[in-house]
């Protein structure tokens, strides 16, 4: 069977394929958009922290034994308290001022990490192994999909839709929704602001270093494997816009799956296609998908 | 600082005055040899500080048997894979550090842009690392040595092999930068001068981690082989990539550039079977076992070619500034040509007007892991390729230095 | 406050005077090349800071500027063999050209989106270099002549080539001194103080924003042009966003809103990336990252911001 000359087994893996980064994307920019919402910063930090996630992992196994499944949990917790003194010590001092500082800062903090990391572990990447639960493979007919692919995206989604819960449908989720349009009044009301803030940029953090736990096994353990994905991400969050949790959700969603296309059809764009949607949506719609002018 | 290099001047002046002719001219009455390569990239394990230590090794061993009236040095530094860092250190070493070689170079955009550097300033560049037959063709220039393998000894080795053993359907999976091109388009000629089809192709950023995409593309072809027009991680990702995806062993894949330092890496398991061609393996005889187990001594890895060619290179061109008593690029570039190579590594080696070096090349297969009975007991060696027929013959070489 | 000002301009023919003659001397006792580094490096930063720190606009994408124009220019005077010159004002002028792409979509939006867009859109000129055959891809432009200057100066020769590089930097920078103290400039610096106040006085803001945005990615561009011909090559490093970091890191240490901030910046980032290379290898990385973040938490009117506030003080006692 064809579809528009292309064979459907092919269409069919691409897309899917399309869906893994697209999962990856999703995860990231959920992070990139709560944090946003309520620190005003773009955290550009996100990539390594990503990596850092990934590294976490990585050093739990080959130095201490720790399996995988364990790591899940421990690398966003050990990123994620790295991420809350972070807000704590320095992020904190910069919220008077000119938002543009706050992701200076990140930059910066960025080129550490990822310098760090390549001092001690090269360029190139460390290799982590699937897991033994989920090695091996599936025949969907059209393809043959490894398990732990497949497995990537149940996990990722999952982690994304219990996020937009908790901030749509449950009471914290209101203090921080709360929090993100007055502050002060919140404050007012007693609930302890500055904690809150905290306590979201470390949430973020650790959503990054989640996916980066996901992604080891997929990709390559490296110091850059996050200071390039992190620029897609940004055009997703920028796309979407970022006035809704959901929002960034299904744009990075979305954005995969039509990178998974364009591979197929025009493999030498799939690489600028974020880039060509993101002028096209600016140039209609320059709040994003969906913001709020 | 600037007394302090007055001095030296005077003294190595005094000093060139006083040992005679045979080191009066070499400028500072010290030979520099620079080893730029990638110390922490995808080409670390095949190069980078394994490079650096047969450099030392070849410097030591000249050292020691010519006992020559001048000094040699070693300068070293990791060019990243990116032409511009490569280019920019030679051009700062040559201008600024009086450094008279730049060598090994892996990488080929880097070989490219310190070539030309190299020719700018007269000096020599010895290219062990780099495999695109450009280095010797189209971009040849007269001061530089491409030593130990090119992409069409690769291609003319492993892809024949390929081909004629009835793997006559090709799908290419390319790194794409002139490297991976090159091996591409040379790979394509031998497989189709066999009777071989080549279905199509798809390039891949370099470097790269994720290949799912590119190796569904490659199924989808249905191609009875997938050349792996690439080096170093790349090729072991796209390895083990392939069996995740159900590729192999439906599909074979054939590593058109395969290091020991990547079956070590890969294991024989992952890889028995694969023919690669190479232009040196350390269990070839007692020259080439002796050689290596210093280097292991050392390294606690077993040489690349790329390692073992180093030396080679290195040491052949000490010996010729030492007979022509000169470090200029061309009095030593003249007496490298004259001089056959004769070491553990090349047996009668040439280096010919296009800067090409042509010794003898291996076709090898990988063992099985049972057949495998010591450490780095990788290789069967199935074929020795003469040198005259293991690379591009002159006649057809696209470098203007070539009278025909 | 009256004093110090008249003190400054006092001062200011006398301090570029100087700088001037030690700019003529300066390739005879340094090593050139690393002089030509430093002011391509310092033209990039001062348009760089034409835009940041006079309309307070933070362009996270003047890479694609810097390197656009460089491989233009390498095109020009290697594939179609036209002088050096020519090849300086072809990169200049397709900068200039893409300056204004990216600003007529960049600046609908301000502050964090602003950046992220430009970063975004200097990405997708990143992925068009290294997809294009022209450019090389991966190998970057080699190979690239200096050429001989209006047919006539051999620039292969470092001191020769080095005149043309200063000669290069003194006309960007007497354009973005002249710019800052035109009305123009005025203008763009009461945009960078209140935008509403400056549209009700009834300056089309977008337009003034549009051009000094065109300016600057010109001027970024006579940069890269210029250090192409210096390298004789152009690659993928002068396109990636770590370029477009790295200029801001160089703006920001140097003195955002001075005039010679960003010359101090990239003289003293360039420096320390030579120096340190060698010695400290992946902790040059560590090292800007830590002058990022000791520059944004403690030292935020960078070097030459400093100096002046404490001649300022000196002055007022």
């Amino acid at each position: 069977m064809e579809i528009f000359g292309v064979p459907s087994a092919l269409l069919g893996s691409q897309l899917l394929v399309g869906l893994i980064n697209g999962s990856f994307y999703a995860i990231l920019s959920l992070g990139l958009a709560i944090i946003f919402g309520l620190l005003n910063i773009i955290n550009f930090t996100h990539g390594a922290q990503y990596m850092m996630g990934a590294f976490v992992a990585w050093i739990a196994l080959n130095k201490l034994g720790i399996n995988y499944w364990v790591a899940l949990l421990l690398a966003p917790l050990a990123v994620g308290a790295l991420g809350v003194l972070i807000e704590r010590t320095m992020l904190r001092k910069l919220y008077k001022l000119d938002h543009l500082y706050g992701l200076l800062l990140t930059f910066g903090l960025a080129l550490i990490f990822e310098g760090i990391f390549r001092d001690q572990y090269g360029i190139s990447g460390q290799s982590y192994p699937v897991p033994e639960l989920l090695q091996g493979g599936v025949n969907l007919g059209f393809m043959f999909l490894p398990i732990y692919r497949g497995w990537v995206v149940v996990a990722a989604l999952t982690v994304c839709f219990a996020t937009w819960f908790i901030i749509e449908k449950t009471k914290l989720g209101a203090y921080l929704r709360a929090g993100t349009e007055n502050p002060q009044m919140v404050q007012a009301l007693g609930i302890n602001v500055p904690l809150l803030i905290t306590f979201t940029y470390g949430f973020g953090v650790a959503l990054a270093a989640f996916a980066g736990v996901l992604a080891a096994p997929i990709y390559q353990v490296s110091p850059l494997m996050g200071s390039n994905l992190i620029i897609v991400v940004f055009a997703v969050v920028v796309i979407g816009g970022m006035g809704s949790i959901m929002g960034s959700i299904l744009t990075g969603i979305g954005l995969g799956l039509i990178e998974g296309l364009t591979r197929v059809f025009y493999p030498e764009a799939s690489a600028v296609v974020v880039f060509v949607i993101m002028v096209i949506v600016l140039l209609v719609r320059p709040a994003g998908l969906f913001g709020k002018a | 600082m600037h007394t302090k290099k007055l001095t030296t001047l005077a003294c190595a002046a005094a000093l060139a005055t006083l040992s005679g002719a045979a080191s009066a001219q070499i400028s500072g009455n010290t030979v520099k040899v620079g080893v730029l390569t990638d110390m922490s990239g995808t080409y670390s394990d095949l190069a980078g500080a394994g490079a650096v230590l047969a450099t030392q090794m070849a410097i030591d061993d000249f050292m020691a048997e010519a006992k020559p009236a001048f000094k040699v040095e070693m300068v070293s530094a990791d060019h990243q894979n990116k032409a511009d860092i490569a280019s920019n250190k030679a051009r700062e070493w040559f201008e600024r550090e009086g450094v008279d070689t730049a060598t090994e170079l892996v990488t080929t955009s880097t070989a490219l842009a310190v070539m030309k550097i190299a020719k700018e300033m007269n000096r020599v560049a010895l290219m062990s690392g780099p495999a695109s037959t450009p280095i010797t063709n189209e971009q040849c220039n007269d001061v530089t040595v491409h030593y130990t393998y090119d992409t069409y000894a690769l291609a003319n080795g492993t892809a024949k092999a390929v081909t004629q053993q009835g793997g006559d359907t090709w799908f290419f999976l390319t790194a794409d930068y002139a490297f991976g091109q090159a091996l591409e388009k040379d790979s394509s000629a031998v497989v189709t001068a066999n009777g071989g089809k080549v279905l199509g192709s798809v390039r891949h950023p370099f470097p790269a981690s994720d290949f799912s995409s590119f190796l569904l593309q490659a199924q989808a072809s249905g191609a009875k082989i997938i050349g792996l027009a690439n080096a170093g991680a790349d090729t072991t990702n796209a390895i083990k990539q392939a069996a995740e995806f159900g590729v192999t062993p439906k599909q074979s894949l054939a590593g058109l550039l395969m290091f020991i330092s990547d079956v070590h890496s890969l294991g024989l398991k992952n890889t028995q079977g694969m023919y690669l061609t190479t232009g040196f393996y350390w269990d070839l005889n007692d020259e080439t076992r002796a050689w290596s187990k210093r280097f292991f001594d050392k390294h606690k890895r077993m040489p690349t070619m790329v390692q073992a060619g180093q030396y080679s290179s290195v040491l052949h061109y000490l010996r010729a500034v030492n007979a022509a008593g000169s470090d200029e690029a061309s009095k030593v570039m003249a007496q490298m040509k004259k001089t056959p190579i004769n070491d553990f590594f090349a047996k009668n080696g040439q280096i010919r007007d296009d800067g090409r070096m042509v010794h003898d090349m291996y076709l090898a297969q990988v063992k099985k892991p049972d057949e495998s009975k010591y450490p780095w007991d990788y290789y069967h060696i199935r074929q020795t390729i003469p040198a005259a027929e293991a690379f591009q013959p002159l006649s057809q070489s696209k470098c203007p230095l070539v009278k025909k | 406050m009256n004093n110090t000002n008249s003190m400054f301009a006092r001062a200011t023919p006398l301090l570029f005077g100087a700088l001037f003659v030690i700019g003529l001397i300066a390739p005879f006792a340094v090593y050139p090349t690393f002089l030509m580094k430093i002011l391509c490096f310092g033209l990039f930063a001062c348009a760089f800071n034409l835009l940041l720190g006079f309309v307070g606009l933070l362009s996270f994408g003047h890479a694609a500027f810097l390197g656009s124009a460089g491989y233009i220019c390498g095109m020009l005077v290697r594939d179609m063999g036209v002088t050096p010159e020519v090849g300086i004002i072809g990169g200049t002028l397709a900068a200039g050209a893409l300056g204004w792409v990216f600003g007529v979509l960049a600046i609908r939006r301000t502050g964090i989106y602003f950046a992220m867009i430009t970063l975004a859109l200097s990405q997708m000129v990143y992925f068009v270099v290294l997809q294009w055959k022209a450019t090389g891809g991966e190998d970057g432009l080699q190979g690239v002549p200096r050429g001989h200057l209006f047919g006539l100066i051999d620039l292969s020769n470092n001191i020769a080539m080095y005149y043309l590089v200063f000669a290069v930097f003194c006309i960007g920078f007497f354009i973005i001194y002249r710019t800052i103290h035109s009305p123009f400039g005025q203008i763009l610096k009461a945009i960078r103080e209140n935008e509403p106040r400056a549209i009700s006085l009834g300056y089309d803001v977008a337009k003034f924003k549009l051009l000094a945005f065109v300016l600057s990615a010109s001027l970024a561009g006579m940069a890269g042009a210029t250090k192409t011909l210096v390298f004789q090559l152009a690659s993928l490093t002068d396109v990636h966003w770590h370029m477009s970091g790295e200029v801001v890191l160089m703006t920001l240490l140097g003195g955002l809103g001075t005039i010679l901030g960003p010359l101090v910046g990239a003289a003293t980032i360039v420096s320390l990336q030579t120096e340190l290379a060698d010695s400290v290898g992946s902790w040059v990385t560590v090292i800007m990252g830590a002058i990022f973040v000791i520059c944004v938490l403690l030292f935020r009117r960078g070097i030459v911001g400093e100096l002046q506030a404490l001649i300022q003080r000196a002055g007022i006692r």
